[in-house]
C-alpha cells in the first residue's frame, strides 16, 4: 500500500500554511538559523568541497553493486548474531516488526528519529497491536504529543513556537511550564527518564550500514539512540537499502559532511556504532538485534529516472533552503517526507501520479541542488517528473491545452506575431496606465497581487527595422 | 536574441542593447523569426516541442558569431539544455556550436568584451538581485557586480539574501500565486530595506515578478533591467 493522498488540493494546503502566523514564525527563525549555520561550518571546512565530490562517488559506486554490499551486511550483521529481515512493501516491514514484538511479548516500544519507520506508518500499526510507542527524540516527542506527524526529516518540530510547545506540554503532561527550550527539554527527559527503563524494545532508524563490519550507524544529538539501542531487551532497526556503505573509510567521509549539512554542527553529538546483540562477557546492549532491510520502491529506481535521489542522505539542508519549504512547511507537502527531496522520495515511494501537483511545487531555483551534500540534481528530476506527468497525460487537461498552444505559437513565427497583435487589442479594456491590474483566466491568478505589464505598444521585432535605419543614418 | 518577454513586454530594454551593443563598436543583427528560447515548454515537461523550439533557434542563429541573451534564465536553456534536447548528432553539434557562443548580456559585456566602465544613465542607488539561473545555472555572480560597482554616477548596495529566488519561476508564478507572492514580499522588503532607488536584475521573469509586486505595493522603488542603468557611451579611461 501506498500513502494515501492528502484531501485537500495542494495549493489549498499550501495556503492555509502561508496564514499560520506561528508557523510562518516558527519556520522564518529556524531555517534562518540552519542556513547561516551550515554556511559557516562550511566555511570554515575547506576540504568540504572535495569530500562532498568523494562522498557521491562512493554512493554512486555502492549503488552499481548494491546487491553485493547488502549480501555483505547481512553476512556480518549475522556474524555478529543479529537477525536480517528483507521487506519489500511497508505492509511487509510492519508485519516483521509486530512479530518481534509479539514473539518476545512486548508492551511498549522506545523509539530513536527514523524517517524509514515514519514513512510505513510503524506507529499506528504498533498501537493496533497493543504496543505502545513511545518517541524519545525532542521533536518526535513533541509532534506525537500533539498527534502530529514531522514537518521536516531532521526537525520534526520545526513547525512550532516554544510557546506553543509549552502550550502542549501543559495540556498534555498536566506540568507547569514557560516558553523556555531548557525548561522543556529537562520535563521531557524526566518524562522519558521512565520509559526508556520499562520498555521491551527499542526501534531506531538507520543512518548508515556498513557492510564490511555489519555495524549500524546512528547520528543523534540527545543521546536516545544510545538509550533505544542499548537497554530494551529487543533492538529493531528499521533502514532503507540505500542506505548501506562499503566500509568504515566510508562513513568518515560521509560524517564529515552530514552534520554540517545538516545543523552546521562539524559532528552530532552523539555518533553511535551498533554492532548486534550483546555477546558473552558485554554488560550492556539488547538480547536480541533485529536488522529490518526496506525496499519500497527504492530498487526499482536503481535503473529508474529517480537513481540520483537514492544517494540523499536525509540531511534535510534542501529543506531548510528551498523558498517554498520556507514558505509552507512540511506538513502542507501532505506525505511523509517533505520539502525538494521529499517530493523525489514522494514519487518513489507511491508513483508519480501522487506528485502531479507536488512536482510543480518549485520555483527550480536550484538552492537545494547547491545545498545537497552530495549534489543530486533535485530541479532536473522535478522536470523529469514534470516530463513524466505531461507524457503520461494526466496533468489536467486546461494545463495541456495552454501548453499545447504555446507549443505551436512558439513554432511558428507568424502565428506568434498574430498572437502578439491579438493580445494587444483584448487587453485594452484592463490596461490603466503603463500596467494591468486585473485580467480574468490565466493570469488573474497572477494579478490578484501583482501587476502585469501590458504587450508593448509595438514589440521589438516591430521596432527593428527603425533601430536599423537608424544605425545606417 | 531578444527573448519572448523582452520582445512583447521589455522592448525599450532590447532598444537599449542595441544602443549598448553599437557604442561599444559591436555589430548587432538580429535574425528574424524568434520567438522564445523554449524554457517554459521544458520546464513544465513539454520536452518534444521544447526541442522543436530549440531547433529552430538554433538554425535561427547558426551564422551568428555571437549571441547576446538579456536573460539569465534562456541563456541558460540555450547553453545548458539545448544539446540534452537534440535526439540527431548533427543536430546536438549544431546546438553545442550555438552553446559555446551564447552569453547573456552581463558576462558578454566583462567577460567577452572586458568593458566594465559604464556611465549610470539613473543615478541613485541601486542595488541587485541574483536571478536563479545566472547564478546557479551559469555560476555567474561577478559581472553584474563589477559593472555596478564601476558605475559612474551611481552607488551600489549589496542586496542581503540577494541569491534567493524571487519567486517568478515561470509557471510557477500561477501555479502557486500565493507561495510565489509570498517569496516575492519577502525579497521585496529585503530591497526596500536596502534604500536602494532601483534593484536591478538580469532576468526578464524576475522584472516581471519584482515590477509587479513593486507597483502593486505602490514602492518607490524600481525594478530595472541592467541595460536600463548602464548608459550607452563609454567612460573614457
Amino acid at each position: 500500500m501506498s500513502e494515501s493522498e492528502p484531501a485537500t488540493p495542494f495549493r489549498e494546503r499550501a495556503g492555509q500554511a502561508l496564514r499560520d502566523s506561528f508557523l510562518q514564525e516558527a519556520l522564518t527563525i529556524a531555517t534562518t538559523k540552519f542556513i547561516g549555520l551550515r554556511r559557516e561550518a562550511f566555511d570554515e571546512f575547506p576540504e568540504g568541497e572535495a569530500l562532498r565530490d568523494r562522498a557521491r562517488e562512493i554512493k554512486e559506486a555502492t549503488l552499481q553493486r548494491l546487491d553485493h554490499y547488502l549480501d555483505l551486511l547481512i553476512d556480518n550483521v549475522e556474524r555478529r548474531g543479529g537477525h536480517v529481515h528483507y521487506a519489500t512493501t511497508p505492509e511487509e516491514a510492519r508485519r516483521i516488526v509486530l512479530d518481534i514484538a509479539r514473539r518476545t511479548g512486548a508492551r511498549t516500544a522506545v523509539k530513536s528519529k527514523s524517517m524509514a519507520t515514519e514513512e510505513i506508518h510503524l506507529n499506528d500499526a504498533l498501537e493496533a497491536a497493543g504496543v505502545t510507542p513511545i518517541e524519545t527524540d525532542l521533536g518526535e516527542y513533541i509532534i506525537q504529543l500533539a498527534h502530529e506527524r514531522p514537518s521536516h526529516i531532521i526537525a520534526p518540530a520545526i513547525h512550532k513556537t516554544k510557546g506553543q510547545v509549552a502550550e502542549l506540554f501543559a495540556r498534555e503532561l498536566k506540568r507547569e511550564t514557560v516558553a523556555d527550550p531548557e525548561v522543556l527539554t529537562r520535563i521531557a527527559r524526566e518524562e522519558l527518564r521512565e520509559k526508556f527503563l520499562q520498555a521491551d524494545l527499542g526501534i531506531s532508524g538507520a543512518n548508515f550500514g556498513v557492510a564490511d563490519t555489519g555495524t549500524i550507524v546512528l547520528v543523534t544529538n540527545e543521546g536516545n539512540g544510545r538509550m533505544v539501542t542499548s537497554l530494551p531487551r529487543v533492538h529493531v532497526a528499521v533502514m532503507g537499502v540505500e542506505k548501506v556503505i562499503p566500509s568504515m573509510t566510508d562513513l568518515a567521509v560521509f560524517l564529515a559532511i552530514l552534520a554540517k549539512s545538516a545543523t552546521g554542527q562539524k559532528l552530532s553529538v552523539y555518533t553511535s556504532l551498533v554492532d548486534g546483540p550483546r555477546r558473552g562477557g558485554e554488560l550492556e546492549g539488547p538480547e536480541e538485534f533485529h536488522l529490518v532491510l526496506l525496499d519500497n520502491g527504492r530498487i526499482r529506481q536503481i535503473a529508474g529516472p529517480l537513481r540520483e535521489a537514492l544517494s540523499c542522505l536525509r540531511c534535510g539542508a534542501c529543506l531548510n533552503v528551498c523558498p517554498v519549504y520556507r514558505q509552507i512547511g512540511g506538513h502542507a507537502y501532505g506525505y511523509t517526507y517533505p520539502g525538494p527531496i521529499g517530493i523525489l522520495l514522494t514519487a518513489m515511494l507511491n508513483g508519480t501520479e501522487s506528485v502531479k501537483d507536488l512536482a510543480h511545487a518549485s520555483s527550480l531555483c536550484g538552492a537545494c541542488l547547491e545545498a545537497c551534500p552530495v549534489r543530486i540534481d533535485i530541479p532536473r528530476m522535478l522536470i523529469e517528473l514534470r516530463r513524466d506527468v505531461s507524457e503520461r497525460r494526466i496533468a489536467p487537461w486546461s494545463e495541456r491545452v495552454v501548453f499545447g498552444a504555446l507549443g505551436r505559437l512558439l513554432q511558428h513565427p507568424a502565428l506568434y506575431r498574430v498572437a502578439a497583435r491579438l493580445a494587444r487589442l483584448v487587453q485594452r479594456p484592463f490596461v490603466r496606465g503603463d500596467v494591468i491590474r486585473r485580467v480574468p483566466l490565466v493570469f488573474g491568478d497572477w494579478t490578484r497581487t501583482r501587476d502585469l505589464p501590458p504587450i508593448a505598444a509595438r514589440t521589438f521585432q516591430e521596432r527593428w527595422a527603425e533601430l536599423e535605419r537608424a544605425r545606417r543614418r | 536574441m531578444v527573448t519572448c518577454l523582452g520582445d512583447v513586454f521589455y522592448p525599450e530594454v532590447g532598444e537599449k542593447i542595441v544602443r549598448l551593443l553599437r557604442g561599444l563598436g559591436v555589430t548587432v543583427e538580429f535574425p528574424a523569426g524568434q520567438t522564445c528560447c523554449g524554457l517554459p515548454l521544458f520546464n513544465s515537461g513539454y520536452h518534444a516541442d521544447a526541442a522543436a523550439v530549440a531547433r529552430r533557434t538554433i538554425a535561427l542563429f547558426h551564422d551568428a558569431e555571437q549571441v547576446v541573451v538579456p536573460s539569465g534564465s534562456c541563456a541558460w536553456m540555450v547553453k545548458h539544455e539545448y544539446p540534452g534536447l537534440m535526439t540527431d548528432p548533427a543536430d546536438r553539434t549544431a546546438a553545442e556550436r550555438l552553446a559555446g557562443r551564447t552569453y547573456e548580456l552581463s558576462q558578454f559585456l566583462v567577460r567577452r568584451l572586458g568593458r566594465r566602465r559604464f556611465r549610470s544613465a539613473v543615478g541613485g542607488r541601486l542595488t541587485y538581485h541574483d536571478s536563479c539561473h545566472l547564478l546557479r545555472g551559469l555560476h555567474e555572480s561577478e559581472s553584474p557586480r563589477a559593472l555596478l560597482r564601476d558605475l559612474a554616477g551611481s552607488e551600489f548596495i549589496e542586496l542581503p539574501g540577494s541569491d534567493e529566488c524571487c519567486g517568478f519561476g515561470g509557471s510557477f508564478a500561477v501555479r502557486l500565486p500565493e507561495v510565489s507572492t509570498a517569496i516575492l514580499d519577502k525579497k521585496l522588503a529585503s530591497v526596500e530595506a536596502t534604500g536602494a532607488d532601483a534593484v536591478v536584475a538580469c532576468d526578464a521573469g524576475c522584472l516581471m515578478q519584482m515590477r509587479g509586486g513593486l507597483s502593486r505595493r505602490g514602492s518607490r522603488v524600481r525594478a530595472l533591467h541592467l541595460a536600463e542603468v548602464l548608459a550607452p557611451e563609454e567612460t573614457p579611461r
